[in-house]
């Protein structure tokens, strides 16, 4: 490795970054010296800031994204179009967040915690950022515990809530004993290549033969970033941690990190251990894949707490990401793992805005509170089909597609095995099962004839303007499917290796 | 030929059945159905200028040295398999397809204005959903007027079933009406199933032909100019040779070919009612009168006899089709003659009336051959279409006119109204004689020329179709007779003496009646053929033929008179002379009983119900078991989800170690 000298042309390539830190440094200081009379507007103020980077990030991309591609700090940190475009694709998600946590936020318990929660935010997903450009595993530490920690204390906002402390403590602890379990896989890695840089490990992997040690340092790895992505058996924490935390946060929790957690999954698979893929990691995933998908169903299928439901409901969702991971790092694959990640923020927050406006309005959370809700609250109630219907992939809604293409995408490798084909087989049983559960939710509401305990009330004006723009994605990615292979195009011109 | 006027054409009647489908219910019924009439007489002046310059232009595009050509206006590439074979939308001008414009605007345009009138009840109030039904009225008019400019057959088949929907939707116009309902869905499964062949019959042809341009399959391009195209014998004779060279299947008898126009018949059969296909269209009658005028007498129900004529060059190549054709058309006339001699609603008797022409028509095109009279019969099926879309259009109107006056269908109910509905009795009296064919009414000119076409290929076609003709003439007038005179009118205790209606129900009576006193002149020959060469009719004229059925006629009506024109008993006699006969006429064969048993007790009770045991027991107990598996592993793993951390980490940690166990267990 050359060395470089370091000079402030190095933070340049990070632009993304730099913008999200601008950001972070406006929220922070309007937070913490403006006038408590003109702190309502921060809320929307982050929303809005968000949004500019978000729209610049996709004027970039459209434009000039070969300007995206950048690497500084001697290789430790890389940008291409590719990882920009998951980035922005991050940042609309939590335009989403942010609008739809307007009212929380906003409430009367969270007039001192305004700003944390947002800073907080901020924090975690430059967090994420890190963690997948990053190409050295020091990098990639510093972003996965950036995205981790911060995360506890956003779950913890609730402090009133006996919940929401216990879901907090349930996930620092489950973090802090992750991170162990993965350091302690780095240390072997770094002992048996000498190096962290993923192309370092990846060159002296080549030609050398698999020993435990390896086999072990992969599974801690694999488990360090299964825990964040909630695969079975790292999931546990998943569903305590959702349920107890409140609900913007638990929104948060389940789309971007878990949609960044994945991308940098596969960097790491494909940039560091590629050489184990047919070996190793390919089965550790095919064993991990099918675990989460089917646990996570058939756990979700008994819950009644509908944040809950969500929570085995994501479980079992990460599972189909990971399809577009198996592929080692293959265009297509890679192209249908982002259109999945951009699908899933739609759907899911879609159904989080619904369960979020109920919430606040009744605080009514039980699946069983929504039977008859079509009467109450018709059009909350077709977000929600709209949202369940995307989530268990029937067409024609987004979610129907993403599914094709990550079952595509996963079978679109050269010389693809009887074995993948079996996998995306267990996939599709699963996706019967979990109609089962998404179709419970929406005979609730629309065919159960009860009278609904909750009351008929209008949601505020962010809440609307979140679900209007979640269905419009549901159902515009839905029509406009074309526009994977926008990213398809993307991917192939800008391959991760 | 400049693309906008075509354009139009077909735009027009669609945008009108978005227009008024979407934003009917926001206007009132009177704009609805002015906007609808507007539409259609705009389309109507476009087609008949379309169809001037088709015919009387002189233009190089559609005719050269007296023959007329067939001239694609545009053909758009709508879906594309392979190079060669696409499906494209276009708009095709040739004989027959200017000639059935004319025709299904005129038609189109008499029931848009006479519905006006024929919508509203005495108190001048109009029906509920008079909207929709000039939005159903509108979408008819496209699919048909697309149907019959189609350059392809795939496209012909689109808009075949587009008809085939609004005809659906409007038969069952009165939804709360259950018969109109089973009526709509029986109309729709029946042609449906027939559409079946159809499909298949088009699949076989363009599998070994690998195209659907009638141009490739039955014209040849003219040298000149490249959107034009003539029709000559020897451009199937390609096709011809592909089946030959492909040694392709012989199937039950029957070449591939012989196979996949008698299917691609079965689609017409279906559409235009013949035999044993034909149930559907008696029931239809349940639509509103003006929706049976249009769609079910003068314009949907022709397009079995449209798909003929228009793969005629493809038909002369296999004479096993022509025959059945020919075959199919003869039984099916007879048959509905002889039911249209006993029914008691005055709609059905027009309706198997309607059936039996269209079998005329298909007689005409089954006996067509170049060698005899130079296929005089395709001339004179194609006459046949348009003066008989004329005068049933006009009886069927004239018959709306009557039920709307009287309020019942049953002619026991009407008897003696000519004293008090002069212009719907005289416009009657000249459907009448000119379906009878009277000279010089225009049905006499064209059923002339079927019975000779009939002669010139064999006698017993002929002397069958003269019966069938001497029928017709005798039931028309009998049901003439029975509504009109037989006894004075009974005027119930608080009804007002039936009256003439509005002049937007007379008019279109009126310019009917007109037309089916002149058309008959047409110089018909010169304008159609099937080969564009133009017909001097008076060449292959027979004054024998012409007498002879002319006297036919007049023998029917003459036997009508004397047992109709005044109440006797001769009626009542000639039914207990013949009763087995009669019963089998009035219950109309008992087709309809004989396919009730077929669907319920051979298809429901033979095939559904074993199906849907299997269906029950074996499918869903299989998905039963599966869900109940399920439901047992979920219910299993249950305490993996204790809520102590301990645990979790513990699951974590064994995890880890069973991942790695298990890759080493493989791997070392």
């Amino acid at each position: 490795m050359e060395i470089v000298n370091m000079d402030y042309t190095q933070f340049l390539a990070m632009k993304q970054e730099i913008g999200l830190l601008i950001v972070f440094i406006v929220v922070f200081l309007y937070d913490t010296f403006l006038p408590a009379k003109s702190q309502k507007a921060l809320p929307g103020l982050t929303a809005v800031l968000m949004l500019i980077l978000t729209v610049c990030g996709i004027v970039f991309e459209a434009v000039a994204p070969e300007t995206l591609s950048k690497t500084a700090f001697a290789g430790m940190y890389v940008s291409t179009p590719v990882i920009a475009a998951l980035k922005t694709i991050l940042n609309v998600g939590v335009v989403i967040v942010l609008i739809q946590s307007v009212n929380w936020a906003n409430s009367s318990f969270m007039a001192m915690r305004r700003g944390e929660f947002y800073e907080l935010l901020l924090v975690t997903l430059f967090g994420m950022y890190l963690m997948v450009s990053a190409r050295h595993f020091l990098l990639f530490v510093i972003g996965l515990e950036s995205a981790s920690l911060p995360l506890a204390a956003m779950v913890a906002l609730d402090k009133n809530r006996y919940e929401s402390h216990e879901a907090a403590v349930k996930y620092i602890l489950t973090a802090v004993f992750s991170s162990a379990i993965f350091m302690l896989g780095l240390s072997f890695v770094y002992g048996l290549t000498g190096s962290l840089y993923f192309n370092d490990i990846y060159a002296a992997l080549t030609g050398a033969g698999v020993n435990m040690m390896l086999i072990v340092a992969l599974a801690a790895v694999v488990s360090g970033v299964g825990f964040k992505l909630s695969l079975v058996p790292f999931h546990l924490w998943t569903a305590d941690v959702y349920q107890g935390a409140p609900t913007s946060v638990t929104s948060y929790l389940s789309v971007i990190s878990k949609g960044a957690a994945a991308f940098a999954f596969l960097v790491i698979l494909v940039q560091a251990f590629g050489m184990l893929y047919a070996q190793l990691w390919e089965w550790m995933l095919y064993a991990l894949i099918i675990l989460t998908i089917t646990v996570g169903n058939l756990f979700a299928i008994r819950q009644k707490n509908m944040k809950r439901f969500l929570a085995f409901s994501s479980v079992s969702q990460a599972g189909y990401i990971m399809l577009g991971v198996i592929s080692d790092g293959a265009p297509v694959a890679t192209a249908a793992m982002m259109f999945y990640i951009l699908v899933y923020i739609f759907s899911n927050l879609a159904a989080f805005g619904v369960i979020g406006a109920i919430e606040r309005a009744s605080g009514k959370l039980s699946m069983d509170d929504y039977r008859g809700l079509y009467r109450t609250n018709p059009r909350l109630s077709v977000a929600m089909m709209l949202a369940m219907f995307s989530l268990a992939g029937i067409p024609p809604f987004a979610g129907f597609f993403s599914k094709f293409f990550i079952f595509t995408g996963a079978l679109s490798a050269p010389g693809v095995g009887t074995a993948m084909y079996v996998l995306v087989l267990i996939a599709l049983i699963n996706t019967i099962v979990s109609l089962y559960y998404y179709l419970l939710v929406v005979k609730a509401m629309f065919i159960a004839d009860d009278q609904c305990v909750i009351e008929p009330f209008r949601s505020s004006a962010s809440e609307r303007l979140g679900l209007w723009i979640t269905v419009a994605g549901i159902i515009g990615l839905g029509i406009a499917s074309w526009f994977f292979s926008e990213l398809n195009v993307l991917t192939a011109t800008y391959p991760l290796i | 030929m400049d693309v906008t006027i075509p354009i139009l054409i077909l735009a027009i009647p669609l945008t009108m059945f978005l227009l008024l489908g979407i934003a009917g219910c926001k206007m009132s019924h009177r704009t609805a159905g002015i906007l609808g009439c507007l539409g259609m007489g705009t389309v109507l002046v476009l087609a008949y200028y379309t169809a001037a310059q088709y015919f009387f232009s002189g233009n190089e595009l559609f005719g050269a040295d007296g023959v007329r050509l067939q001239h694609i206006v545009f053909n758009q590439t709508w879906l594309e398999f392979t190079p060669t074979m696409a499906i494209k939308l276009g708009f095709l001008l040739d004989p027959i397809s200017a000639m059935m414009l004319v025709v299904i605007t005129t038609i189109s345009f008499m029931v848009h204005l006479y519905s006006m009138g024929y919508m509203r009840d005495h108190h001048g109030v109009y029906e509920h959903g008079f909207q929709r039904f000039y939005a159903f009225l509108s979408l008819f008019s496209f699919s048909m007027l697309g149907l019959v400019v189609a350059t392809n057959i795939f496209q012909m088949y689109i808009f075949w079933e587009l008809v085939g929907a609004s005809s659906y939707l409007l038969i069952g116009f009165y939804y709360v009406k259950p018969s109109a309902v089973s009526a709509s869905k029986k109309a729709f499964i029946v042609t449906r199933f027939a559409d079946l062949g159809f499909l298949i019959g088009i699949l076989i042809l363009s599998y070994y032909v690998g195209n659907f341009d009638f141009m490739n399959l039955t014209s040849s391009p003219v040298a000149s100019l490249a959107e034009t195209f003539s029709v000559d014998i020897a451009a199937p004779q390609h096709i011809a040779q592909i089946f030959a060279d492909n040694a392709a299947p012989v199937f039950m008898g029957g070449s591939v070919l012989t196979w996949a126009l008698v299917l691609i018949f079965m689609g017409g059969m279906g559409k235009s009612a013949m035999m044993p296909l034909h149930i559907w269209l008696p029931d239809a009658m349940e639509g509103p009168t003006p929706v049976s005028a249009l769609i079910h007498a003068a314009t949907m129900v022709v397009a079995g006899v449209y798909l003929v004529a228009r793969l005629f060059p493809l038909y002369l190549m296999e004479d096993t089709a022509l025959v059945i054709i020919t075959v199919v058309g003869a039984i099916t006339a007879l048959y509905a003659a002889m039911v249209a001699c006993t029914q008691l609603d005055i709609k059905r008797v027009l309706a198997f009336s309607t059936i039996s022409q269209i079998a005329f028509m298909m007689v005409s095109l089954g006996v067509a051959r170049p060698e005899h009279h130079e296929a005089l019969g395709y001339m004179a099926s194609m006459f046949h279409l348009f003066t008989h879309a004329m005068f049933k259009a006009l009886l069927f109107l004239c018959a709306g006119a009557i039920i709307h006056a009287i309020g019942s269908n049953d002619y026991t109910d009407m008897h003696g109204l000519r004293k008090y509905m002069p212009i719907t009795h005289w416009t009657f009296l000249i459907g009448c004689l000119a379906i009878a064919g009277i000279i010089p009414f225009s049905g006499f000119f064209s059923k002339d020329e079927i019975l000779s076409a009939c002669l010139g290929y064999d006698w017993v076609a002929y002397v069958w179709m003269s019966l069938v003709a001497g029928l017709t003439a005798f039931y028309m007038f009998r049901l003439y007779f029975l509504i009109f005179w037989w006894k004075e009118h009974k005027i119930h205790e608080g009804h007002h003496a039936p009256h003439d209606q509005a002049w937007t129900m007379s008019l279109p009576l009126i310019i009917l009646a007109a037309i089916s006193c002149v058309a008959g002149f047409i110089p018909f020959g010169e304008l159609v053929s099937w080969n564009g060469h133009p017909y001097d009719f008076m060449a292959h004229f027979d004054w024998s033929v012409a007498g002879i059925s002319l006297a036919i006629a007049v023998a029917g009506i003459a036997l009508a008179w004397v047992m109709y024109r005044r109440e006797n008993a001769l009626p009542e006699k000639f039914r207990n002379a013949v009763p087995a006969l009669w019963t089998w006429c009035y219950h109309r064969f008992y087709w309809d009983e004989l396919y009730m048993f077929i669907t319920h007790k051979i298809i429901f009770g033979g095939i559904c119900r074993p199906l849907a045991w299997f269906d029950r027991n074996i499918i869903d107990g299989t998905m039963d078991s599966f869900a109940a598996v399920t439901n047992k592993a979920s219910e299993a793993i249950r305490p993996l989800q204790s809520g102590q951390i301990q645990m979790y980490v513990w699951y974590y940690l064994i995890g880890v170690l069973a991942l790695a166990g298990i890759c080493a267990a493989c791997i070392l």
